[in-house]
C-alpha cells in the first residue's frame, strides 16, 4: 500500500494505492479520474512533465524555455536533460513549436513554449523600439 | 522628449498589466504599456515550470505558455507598448494623470492620461530583512533572482545549494537546481508545515529526496568571500535551540521567504497603502484613494495562483472603462475580521458584482468564512483547510446582499471561524 | 621607482595620497584587494566627530578637530556628500548628564567650535524624535555625515588624475632595503621600488611593519556590527544621536545617513580574526532596544540589511603616527581607528610633514588640478535635465538599479574607473544599495560588465577573486546521483 499526493493539479489530493491480488490496482483519495489515472501510472509507470531551456543563438534572448507535452517516463529525464544541454534552436521561434518529436520512441514531444524573435531584433509591439547592434551569436 | 497623450496607461507589462490593458482596450479606449524589461511577459517568462492557466484557460501550462496567451492578444490589439522604459513618476491630477518614463529611445517620456493601472508586481524579502547572522559572502540570492540568471541568462548560481523556504517558489527552484546538476542539500523551513502545495513537496522534494527540515531556521552563514557553510538551528515551542544546531557544508544559500508589493512609485505618488497588504488601499473597482490610480495583481496583494492574477486584472480594466465613461456606484466600507489577515478590495458594491480576495491567519479544518453587515451575518461559506499561505477567493453578487439603507455605514466584516 | 610608496587605499592611504599628489613627486598607492574602500573603510558609519570624546594630550584629538575643520574645503573640491548634521549626545539622567558635562569640557580644551550643553526643551525642540524622559545634553553643529566610499573614491580619483599610480589587487609580502630605496615584491611576485614608504595598511599595519623589520606593535580588531534601515523607517531623527559613551566605545549610535537611509549601531568586540566580519543574532535585540531607548519609533521591521566592520586597535587606542625609528624612510601610521575617518584629511597634512622632516623635497606641482569633475547621476537630475543629457548619451536614460535610480551610463562610468566588482560598482553608484539590494539589478549589472570589460559572467566577482556570483553556465554540470535518482521512486516524507 501507498500513500502519495497527487500533482495533476493544485489540490494534490492525498492518493492511497493498493496492489490487491492479480495485479489489480485500486485508487482511493482522488476527487477526479484524473487522479484515478495518475495513481495507476504512478505505480506501474511513473512520469513527470519536464521543463528546460535551451540555448539559443541570440545575444538579447540566449535562451528559450522548453516542455514536454505530456509526462515522460521518469528513466528518460536525465537522458533528455543531457540531450536539451547540446541543442541549440536557432530563433526567430514560435510558441508551442515541435523541438524533438516522440523522444525516444516514448510519444512524448519537447516543444518550445516561448515565441522570440530573430536574433538582431528585440521583442516589441509598440512606437519606437530601436533595434539594438548585432545580437546574433554564430559561434554555438 | 516623447510627449503622447493616452485614455489609460498600464505600468507593468506582466500578467496584470497585459490582462487590465486588454480589458480597457476592449472598451475601445487607447492604452499605453510600460515595462522596464525587453520583453513583454514580467516575472512569468522566468517560470518555466507547469502548473499554470488551469482556471483561467483550462489547460496546464508553463509561465511562459500562459504569457504567450496574452501576449498574443497585446501585439495584435492596437496598445501601444514601450519596453526597455522605467516609469519615475506619477504625478498629476483627476482628470489630467502623468506618467513621467525614460527609455534609451525615447529619453524621457511623458505620457498624460485619465486613469492609470498600476501592475508592478512585487519584490522579494531578502537577507537583510529577514536579519540572518553571519558573513556576507557572494553565493546568496533570493530565489526568483537565481530563477531568473538560470532561466533567462542561462547561469549557474552554485552547485552545492541550502535552500531557505518552503513556498512553492523555493521548491520549484530546488527541483530546477537538481536537474541542471546541482545538488539541493535541504530546504529548511521555520514554520511546522510547509507552505507549498503538496503537490510541489511531491515532486520537487521527494522525486529527488531532498531533505526538509520544519520548525528549523537557518541561524548563521559562514565563508568569506563565498559561501562554504549555514548553520541549521531546530526550534523548539518556536524559540532556537542553539544547543542542536547542525551545519551543512555548501556554497550556495537561496532564499524564497516571501513577497512584498513594490509600491514605491505609488507611495511617491501619494497613494495611500494598506498596513495589511503593502499594496494600495482600493475601492470595489480596485481604484486607489487617489483618484484614476487604479491597481491589480501582485502590487495590490501577493497572489497563489496567476489565474486570479489575470482575472483580477481583467475587472480592474473593465472598472477603468466605466471610470472613463464617468460611471459611479454606491461603495460600503469592507473590513478583515477575526482571523482574516487581510481582505481586499476595501470596500464593495452592493449593486455589482464584487469578487474579494482574502487570507487567514489561522490554519484550520473544517473553518467557516461569515460575513456581516452591521453585526448580523448574512452569508457564510464552508472551507474545508484554511492556511495562511492559501488566497480565498470569495464571490458577491447583488442577490447575495440584504437589503441595506443607504444612510446606514453599512460596513461588511468577513472573519473565520 | 616611485619617491612614495603608500601601502593601503583606505580613507588614510587616500587621503596622503591625495594630499602628496599636490606636489612634484611619483607616488604610488598599493591595495591588497580588488578595490580601493575594501578594507576597514569598508564599513564605516560615515561619521564627520565633532571631536569632544577624546583626551586633548591624545594625537588622535588634535588630528580630529583639524580633520573636522577641514571637511568644507574637501566637499567643495571633492564633491562627495556631505553634510554638517549636527551630533546630540542625550542623558537620561542626572549622572549621565555629569557625564556629558565632562564632554563639554573636553570638547572646549580640544577648541570644538560652537559645542554647547543644552537642556530638556531645547534639546527636545532641536530632536523632536528623542525619547521625552531625555533630561539634556551636548548639542555639537560642527558634527556631520559623509558617504565613505564615495570620499575615498573621491579621493583617490584625484590622486589619480594628479599622477598617482594605484596598483590594486597588490599585497607587500616582502621588503629589502638596498641604499636609498625600498624593493617592495608582491604575493604574486611584482616588484616596485620606493624611496620612502607609508604604512597605511589598517588592520594588517602591525603585519606590513614586521615586513620592513620595522616598530613591533599588535593591531587587534574590534569588531563593530550595524544595521541599515529602510528610508521610509519612522523615528528617522535630523542629527546624528549618541548616548553616554561606555568605556571602549562611542556607544551604539542613531545616524541619519546623507544618502536618507538611517543606521543603527555599531556594537563593539575584541575579536582574533581580521577576516571576522560575520553578524550576530545575539547582538540584533542589543542593539535595538539600545537605540530606540534613545528614538523610540525605531523597529527591528525596517532593517534592510546589516553589516560588520573590523578597527584596527592598539593598545592605549591612540594613533601612531611617527616616522620609524627602526626602518629609514618608513611612515608608520597605524591604529587608525574612530576618529579615523574625521581625521583623515589632517592625518595627510601631519604625514606630509613626517616626511619633510626625514627629507622629502615637497614642491608645489603647478598643474595640480584639486577638483573632480561632476558625475552626472540620474537621481539629482529634473526631467529636463535628464531629457538633455539623454541627447547627447542614451545610456543615462536606461535605468540599471530601479530602488536607486542608478542609469547605465553611470554603472559603465564606474566601470570604466576600474571599479569592475558589483561590491566596487555598488559603492560607486548605489546600485544595489537598495530596498531589494540587488535582486532587480543584479542581473543586468553583470552583463553590462561582461560588455564592457570582456570578462565571461562566470569570472564577475562581489568583491575580487574566490568571490564569483556564478559558478558557470548551465547544460555544462553533469546531472548528479540525486537528479539522476530521480528516476527512481522515492518514499514519501522525508527529513525534519
Amino acid at each position: 500500500m501507498r500513500e502519495l499526493v497527487c500533482i495533476v493539479c493544485p489540490i494534490g489530493c492525498r492518493l492511497t494505492i493498493e496492489m490487491k491480488a492479480e495485479g489489480e490496482i485500486s485508487v482511493t483519495g482522488n476527487r477526479c479520474p484524473k487522479g484515478d489515472a495518475y495513481g495507476r501510472e504512478e505505480m506501474l509507470a511513473p512520469k513527470r512533465v519536464v521543463t528546460a531551456v535551451v540555448r539559443t543563438d541570440s545575444r538579447a534572448f540566449p535562451y528559450i524555455p522548453v516542455r514536454t507535452d505530456k509526462p515522460l517516463p521518469r528513466e528518460l529525464i536525465p537522458g533528455l536533460i543531457g540531450d536539451l544541454a547540446q541543442r541549440l534552436v536557432h530563433l526567430p521561434a514560435v510558441c508551442g513549436t515541435v523541438l524533438i518529436e516522440d523522444y525516444r520512441g516514448s510519444g512524448v514531444n519537447v516543444v518550445t513554449t516561448r515565441s522570440l524573435p530573430p536574433a538582431g531584433i528585440p521583442q516589441t509591439g509598440g512606437p519606437g523600439q530601436k533595434a539594438e547592434a548585432e545580437d546574433r551569436i554564430t559561434s554555438p | 522628449m516623447l510627449e503622447k497623450t493616452y485614455d489609460a496607461v498600464v505600468i507593468g507589462c506582466g500578467a496584470a498589466g497585459m490582462a487590465a490593458a486588454l480589458a480597457v482596450r476592449a472598451g475601445g479606449r487607447t492604452v499605453a504599456m510600460v515595462d522596464r524589461e525587453n520583453f513583454l511577459g514580467g516575472i512569468l517568462m522566468q517560470c518555466i515550470h507547469n502548473g499554470f492557466g488551469i482556471q483561467e484557460f483550462g489547460a496546464d501550462l508553463t509561465g511562459p505558455e500562459f504569457a504567450e496567451r496574452l501576449i498574443s492578444k497585446v501585439l495584435t490589439s492596437g496598445i501601444d507598448v514601450y519596453l526597455n522604459a522605467t516609469v519615475l513618476d506619477i504625478s498629476g491630477e483627476k482628470p489630467s494623470l502623468v506618467v513621467t518614463a525614460c527609455a534609451k529611445a525615447h529619453g524621457v517620456m511623458r505620457l498624460g492620461c485619465r486613469a492609470v493601472v498600476l501592475a508592478m508586481g512585487c519584490r522579494e524579502r531578502n537577507r537583510g530583512n529577514v536579519a540572518i547572522a553571519g558573513t556576507r559572502p557572494a553565493g546568496i540570492f533570493t530565489a526568483g533572482l537565481a530563477q531568473r540568471l538560470m532561466n533567462i541568462d542561462g547561469y549557474l548560481p552554485g552547485r552545492r545549494v541550502v535552500m531557505i523556504g518552503s513556498g512553492d517558489i523555493g521548491l520549484i527552484m530546488a527541483r530546477r537546481l537538481t536537474l541542471v546538476g546541482a545538488q539541493v542539500l535541504a530546504v529548511v523551513e521555520i514554520m511546522p508545515y510547509p507552505s507549498g502545495l503538496a503537490r510541489n513537496i511531491s515532486q520537487c522534494l521527494n522525486d529527488f529526496s531532498i531533505p526538509l527540515y520544519i520548525s528549523h531556521v537557518v541561524s548563521r552563514i559562514t565563508g568569506r568571500d563565498r559561501v562554504d557553510g549555514v548553520e541549521v538551528t531546530p526550534l523548539v515551542d518556536g524559540a532556537p535551540d542553539y544547543a542542536k544546531t547542525f551545519r551543512l557544508d555548501c556554497d550556495t544559500v537561496l532564499l524564497s521567504v516571501g513577497l512584498i508589493p513594490e509600491n514605491e512609485l505609488s507611495r511617491k505618488a501619494g497613494v495611500p497603502l494598506a498596513d495589511d497588504t503593502g499594496g494600495p488601499s482600493v475601492d470595489a473597482n480596485l481604484m486607489s484613494a487617489s483618484p484614476g490610480i487604479f491597481a491589480c495583481g501582485n502590487v495590490l496583494h501577493v497572489h497563489d495562483l496567476v489565474d486570479y492574477v489575470a482575472e483580477e486584472a481583467r475587472r480592474c480594466g473593465e472598472a477603468v472603462n466605466r471610470y472613463l465613461s464617468g460611471e459611479n456606484v454606491r461603495q460600503f466600507r469592507l473590513i478583515a475580521g477575526a482571523n482574516v489577515r487581510s481582505v481586499t478590495p476595501n470596500f464593495y458594491a452592493p449593486q455589482q458584482e464584487n469578487v474579494l480576495y482574502l487570507r487567514s491567519l489561522i490554519v484550520k479544518n473544517d473553518a467557516v468564512l461569515s460575513l456581516q453587515i452591521g453585526g448580523v451575518e448574512f452569508k457564510k461559506r464552508k472551507l474545508p483547510h484554511v492556511q495562511p499561505s492559501e488566497m480565498i477567493r470569495l464571490n458577491l453578487r447583488p442577490a447575495d446582499f440584504p437589503a441595506l439603507s443607504d444612510d446606514a455605514e453599512n460596513c461588511l466584516e468577513v472573519a473565520i471561524r | 621607482m616611485f619617491d612614495v610608496a603608500i601601502i593601503g587605499a583606505g580613507v588614510t592611504g587616500a587621503a596622503i595620497a591625495r594630499r602628496l599628489s599636490s606636489f612634484k613627486l611619483s607616488v604610488a598607492l598599493l591595495e591588497r584587494r580588488t578595490d580601493v574602500s575594501f578594507g576597514v573603510s569598508k564599513a564605516n558609519s560615515g561619521i564627520i566627530h565633532a571631536g569632544f570624546h577624546h583626551n586633548p594630550s591624545t594625537l588622535k584629538a588634535r588630528l580630529e578637530v583639524q580633520g573636522n575643520f577641514l571637511f568644507d574645503r574637501l566637499k567643495a573640491e571633492l564633491g562627495f556628500p556631505f553634510r554638517r548634521v549636527g551630533i546630540l549626545v542625550v542623558a537620561f539622567s542626572p549622572e549621565e548628564l555629569k557625564t556629558v558635562e565632562a564632554l563639554y569640557m573636553i570638547g572646549i580644551a580640544n577648541r570644538v567650535p560652537q559645542i554647547e550643553i543644552v537642556g530638556r526643551e531645547r534639546i527636545l525642540s532641536l530632536e523632536p524624535k528623542l525619547n521625552g524622559d531625555v533630561v539634556g545634553g551636548l548639542w555639537a553643529p560642527t558634527g556631520g555625515i559623509v558617504e565613505p566610499y564615495r570620499l575615498v573614491f573621491a579621493l583617490v580619483e584625484n590622486a589619480r588624475a594628479n599622477g598617482v599610480s594605484l596598483f590594486t589587487d597588490w599585497s607587500v609580502a616582502a621588503a629589502r632595503r638596498a641604499d636609498d630605496r625600498w624593493l617592495l615584491v608582491s604575493e604574486k611576485g611584482e616588484t616596485h621600488e620606493a624611496r620612502r614608504v607609508v604604512n597605511a595598511a589598517g588592520l594588517y599595519a602591525d603585519e606590513v611593519s614586521g615586513i620592513f623589520g620595522a616598530e613591533e606593535f599588535h593591531i587587534i580588531p574590534r569588531k563593530g556590527e550595524e544595521f541599515l534601515l529602510d528610508k521610509n523607517a519612522a523615528g528617522f531623527p535630523s542629527h546624528v544621536i549618541f548616548p553616554v559613551p561606555a568605556r571602549n566605545s562611542k556607544g551604539v549610535l542613531v545616524i541619519p545617513t546623507v544618502e536618507g537611509t538611517m543606521m543603527v549601531g555599531p556594537t563593539a568586540v575584541e575579536i582574533e580574526e581580521k577576516d571576522d566580519t560575520g553578524t550576530t543574532p545575539e547582538n540584533l535585540d542589543r542593539v535595538f532596544s539600545l537605540a530606540a531607548r534613545m528614538v523610540p519609533g525605531i523597529s527591528k521591521r525596517d532593517i534592510i540589511t546589516s553589516f560588520a566592520g573590523l578597527r584596527p586597535t592598539l593598545p592605549g587606542d591612540d594613533f601612531f603616527i611617527d616616522l620609524s625609528r627602526k626602518a629609514p624612510g618608513l611612515v608608520q601610521v597605524a591604529g587608525i581607528q574612530s576618529p579615523g575617518l574625521t581625521a583623515a584629511p589632517a592625518i595627510a597634512e601631519y604625514v606630509k610633514e613626517l616626511l619633510q622632516k626625514d627629507g622629502l623635497d615637497l614642491t608645489e606641482k603647478p598643474d595640480f588640478v584639486p577638483t573632480v569633475g561632476h558625475s552626472p547621476k540620474v537621481v539629482e537630475m529634473n526631467f529636463a535635465e535628464l531629457d538633455e543629457l539623454a541627447r547627447r548619451e542614451r545610456a543615462f536614460a536606461h535605468i540599471v538599479c530601479r530602488c536607486e535610480s542608478v542609469s547605465e551610463a553611470e554603472v559603465v562610468e564606474a566601470i570604466h574607473k576600474g571599479h569592475i566588482s558589483l561590491d566596487g560598482i555598488k559603492f560607486y553608484t548605489r546600485a544595489g544599495m537598495g530596498r531589494c539590494q540587488g535582486g532587480f539589478c543584479t542581473y543586468r549589472i553583470l552583463s553590462i560588465i561582461a560588455r564592457e570589460t570582456g570578462l565571461p559572467v562566470e569570472a564577475i566577482t562581489k568583491r575580487g577573486k574566490g568571490s564569483e556570483l556564478v559558478v558557470g553556465r548551465i547544460g555544462e554540470a553533469p546531472l548528479t546521483a540525486q537528479a539522476a535518482a530521480g528516476g527512481a521512486t522515492a518514499p514519501e516524507g522525508s527529513g525534519g
